[in-house]
């Protein structure tokens, strides 16, 4: 947030679709969907979670390159963690 | 006499501009810090090397006739975390980095001055919490920590042990915080990241391991302790827990660990090779870009440690060859530190000597460390002394040997006084040949089969042992002569010029010892990095 | 370069050129803080991951076991704190003294709701044995998974928790400075890295709120 000031009704509108995506998390989960039941709470969680990111935190307005190449590299980094973690254990069962 | 002590007492630098312990234990100057640091890290390198010495004694004789068993599990757990943890890992970074980055980029101090205090205090107090621990009866599980040994089987203090090395972590974090900010944002006008010495590159690159790393180092340890204490079945087999979860989020830091250890060091030795060749330094662009590779590539390969731990053979192949391709940006460091020196006018000042220690044993090191990247050879040495003689060079050989090279280099800009170079030489000889004593038998003892962590062995190893104790007591020799003459030379050593080595970088343009806030006024950079061909002094007699 | 106005607020520290530099290392050095604990979280949702996939029937067990409605709202709660921590923050930007203050307990005050949600809802998954260690007990086939899966519930949410109390704190003091006057228009980097924090911790229990709550609801027994 450089000195840039999101006007209140800006955050007011991400609020409600925050508490609005909740709402259809919460309900969507009532509902069996098989294995997309996972992809679609995730899809709405990162959802939530960018709005809150680039609103809330002002990523969308931030005037420093790297503040975005710092989260970005984050993610990417817990992504190594995860992906090469779970290579072992998928291919385990692998002849 | 008089003259030098009246110009003396003109000239303020940052060691006598205030005096008094709160001066000091307050202090917000970033070389002040430094000293701080390298009183605490030279504390615990005295700690780990006493472990050293016991674990060789021990290992005099093939019986285990010195300590009992468990006691020999704590003196090599304990040598390993206090030697990483707690020197290792801060050495560099925390004592020439903490110093010289604010200076080589033209600042007055980090972005962030009392962080890095608070990053002292935090070292300290992981300290402690590990002197406590090694004085209350010390902890067995080795520096690695292996669930369910550490979490279902052991009386020790492993979690007061854990909770010293978290504490430690987040030193290292706030650290490497520090540097990644103000490298980024506290450059002086004309100092573009194409101008930056290599040492700042490489304390860029290890800051970014730092911060991307020690977190998943943290979280492993908080879980074992929550295994341990509330008897939660993370790595419990019997609760369908894995001990290897533990291992791939431990690797995960511990791997790169060891190149936040080697690359400050790289750092030190590119400043070091170009000042005495008098060139600058051979593919500026790869070497930095090396450095980053190195940092990038490093958080590929963890469970290489791994290879016979029961992870999946196709995991294996892949972290195998990662791990060579890991190898490649360190061997072209290697290749541009020698092409530096091709034509160039050498001189054989202590650094540099420790600089030619370095490029030859960090050689060795890496080139071992492609034999165990090997699955096939991994299986057969594993687990045995190759592998500790392998990492031995590169920590010993490698980083020790930097970090020697750095303090003897920037010695006269931290404390105005050059160290008697006779001495100097002297003592890096003895160094070397210590080292290459203690560790080359143990490549051969690994390779004929010799475990590590034995506290007893075959009586045919027994030879190679004795020449490894012989050479850890020559090391010891070594080791202590520079602890003695720079303390000499704080009182009695020959007052430092500015620029004793007419080297390049900003920091030889400020006096010996600095000022407090480094600068009179903001540099405005407009030259090249080892600018060499433009220096017009020459290097001090010696 | 600086103008005069920066050279007499007293804010600025004095290695800094101008506040301008000040601000953007602060931002920048807020966010290298939240990549370190983006990693510091990730180890744990790392261990989820490959427990879940290892034995997702425990899974669908104990998320069964949560309590659907608490967590809902729970994430609610966060969600309205946030709001008001980023209003917050746009009073300081405005210089509304008051207004900063308001909201800064407001949002101190969601936070300790959400904190004795999490209270009540630990209370109950203690009397039910869902504790793991010496007294976990679970009624159903593989218990010493959904043991496995408590050992990650009460692990992930007692760290957010941790961080929830530390958000509590930092808040206060803020608000507390923020009621002497020590923001305004020109300086409010503390705000702005409280406020910061505080998404963050949010963020990771939009995640949490999924993964830990909502598995199981899709096979009706």
């Amino acid at each position: 947030m450089t000195g840039h000031i999101v006007p209140k009704r800006t955050y007011v509108a991400v609020w409600i679709t925050l508490m609005i995506l909740t709402a259809v998390t919460a309900a969507v989960s009532r509902i069996d969907l098989g294995h997309g039941s996972a992809a679609v709470a995730l899809i709405i969680a990162t959802t939530k979670a960018l709005l809150v990111i680039l609103f809330f935190m002002g990523v969308k307005y931030v005037s420093q390159r790297m503040t975005i190449v710092m989260i970005v590299a984050a993610f990417f980094w817990l992504g190594i963690l995860l992906a090469l973690s779970m290579l072992d254990y998928v291919s385990r069962a692998w002849r | 006499m008089a003259t030098v002590a009246v110009q003396r007492a003109e000239r303020e630098d940052y060691l006598n501009t205030e005096y008094g312990i709160k001066s000091w234990l307050l202090t917000t100057d970033h070389k002040r810090i430094a000293l701080l640091y390298l009183i605490a890290i030279t504390f615990f390198f005295f700690i780990g090397g006493f472990f050293a010495l016991l674990i060789r004694l021990e290992l005099l004789t093939p019986a285990g006739d010195l300590v009992q068993a468990d006691t020999y599990n704590k003196l090599f757990t304990m040598h390993g975390q206090v030697m990483i943890f707690f020197f290792l890992i801060p050495a560099v970074p925390a004592v020439l980095g903490n110093f010289l980055i604010p200076i080589m980029i033209g600042a007055k101090d980090l972005a962030f001055p009392r962080i890095n205090l608070l990053s002292w205090y935090l070292l300290m107090v992981g300290g402690a919490l590990m002197m406590y621990t090694i004085l209350t009866g010390g902890v067995d599980t080795g520096w690695t920590f292996y669930t369910p040994l550490s979490t279902a089987f052991l009386n020790t203090h492993v979690v007061a042990a854990a909770l010293a090395i978290f504490i430690a972590g987040f030193s290292s974090i706030l650290t490497g915080l520090n540097f990644i900010v103000t490298i980024h944002r506290m450059r002086a006008p004309g100092m573009t990241w194409s101008r930056l010495p290599l040492f700042v590159w490489a304390n860029y690159a290890t800051s970014i391991i730092q911060i991307l790393g020690t977190p998943v180092l943290a979280i492993s340890l908080m879980l074992v302790a929550l295994d341990r204490v509330f008897r939660f079945g993370f790595f419990d087999p019997q609760r369908g827990g894995d001990p290897l979860l533990f291992q791939h989020l431990f690797w995960f830091y511990s791997h790169p660990a060891v190149y936040i250890m080697i690359l400050p060091g790289m750092g030190v030795v590119s400043e070091v090779v170009t000042c005495f060749s008098r060139k600058r330094i051979f593919g500026y662009k790869f070497m930095a870009l090396a450095l980053i590779a190195i940092a990038v590539l490093g958080f590929l390969v963890w469970a290489h440690h791994m290879f016979v731990a029961g992870i999946s053979l196709y995991a294996g192949l892949a972290f195998s060859l990662l791990s060579y391709f890991v190898a490649v940006p360190s061997a072209i460091k290697v290749f541009n530190w020698t092409a530096t020196m091709y034509k160039g006018s050498i001189s054989y000042d202590t650094p540099m000597l420790y600089a030619f220690g370095f490029i030859g044993l960090f050689t060795m090191g890496g080139l071992t460390g492609l034999f165990v990247a090997a699955l096939g050879i991994d299986v057969h040495v594993t687990d045995t002394y190759f592998v500790i003689a392998h990492f031995h060079y590169i920590m010993v050989g490698g980083m020790v040997i930097a970090y020697l090279a750095g303090l003897h280099f920037w010695w006269p800009k931290i404390s105005g006084r050059m160290y008697p170079e006779g001495w100097g030489k002297l003592a890096a000889l003895i160094i070397f040949v210590g080292f290459n004593l203690t560790f080359f038998p143990q490549f051969v003892l690994g390779y004929l089969g010799m475990p590590r962590r034995y506290w007893q062995y075959k009586p045919e190893f027994q030879v190679l042992n004795v020449l490894s104790t012989a050479g850890s007591t020559i090391l010891a020799v070594g080791y202590l002569m520079p602890m003695i003459y720079f303390l000499w030379s704080m009182r009695y050593g020959k007052r430092a010029p500015d620029n004793p080595w007419a080297a390049a970088g900003l920091e030889w343009t400020t006096p010996s010892p600095p000022q407090t806030f480094n600068f009179d006024e903001t540099p405005v950079v407009t030259w090249e990095a080892y600018n060499y061909h433009q220096i017009k002094e020459v290097p001090v007699e010696r | 370069m600086a103008v005069t106005h920066d050279e007499v607020n007293p804010a600025l520290r004095h290695h800094f050129a101008d506040l301008e530099q000040q601000r953007e290392a602060s931002e920048f050095g807020m966010w290298v803080f939240l990549a370190t604990e983006i990693m510091f979280f990730g180890g744990m949702f790392c261990a989820y991951m490959v427990y879940r996939y290892m034995y997702y029937p425990a899974w669908v067990a104990g998320s069964e076991a949560m309590d659907f409605w608490w967590g809902t709202i729970n994430t609610a709660v966060l969600i309205c704190s946030s709001l008001t921590m980023a209003l917050a923050v746009h009073s300081a930007q405005v210089g509304r003294r008051k207004l900063l203050v308001m909201f800064l307990i407001v949002t101190m005050l969601l936070g300790c709701v959400f904190l004795g949600i999490k209270a009540i809802e630990y209370q109950g998954h203690w009397e039910e044995h869902q504790f793991p260690g010496w007294s976990f007990h679970f009624e159903g086939p593989d218990p010493q998974h959904v043991e496995l899966f408590f050992c990650l519930y009460w692990g992930m949410t007692g760290f957010h928790a941790l961080h929830m109390v530390i958000g509590v704190v930092l808040v206060s003091i803020i608000a507390f400075l923020g009621w002497r006057g020590r923001y305004g228009p020109e300086y409010y980097n503390p705000v702005e890295n409280t406020g910061l924090y505080w998404h963050f911790v949010d963020i990771v229990w939009i995640y949490l709120y999924p993964l830990l709550y909502l598995i199981s609801h899709q096979h009706p027994h």
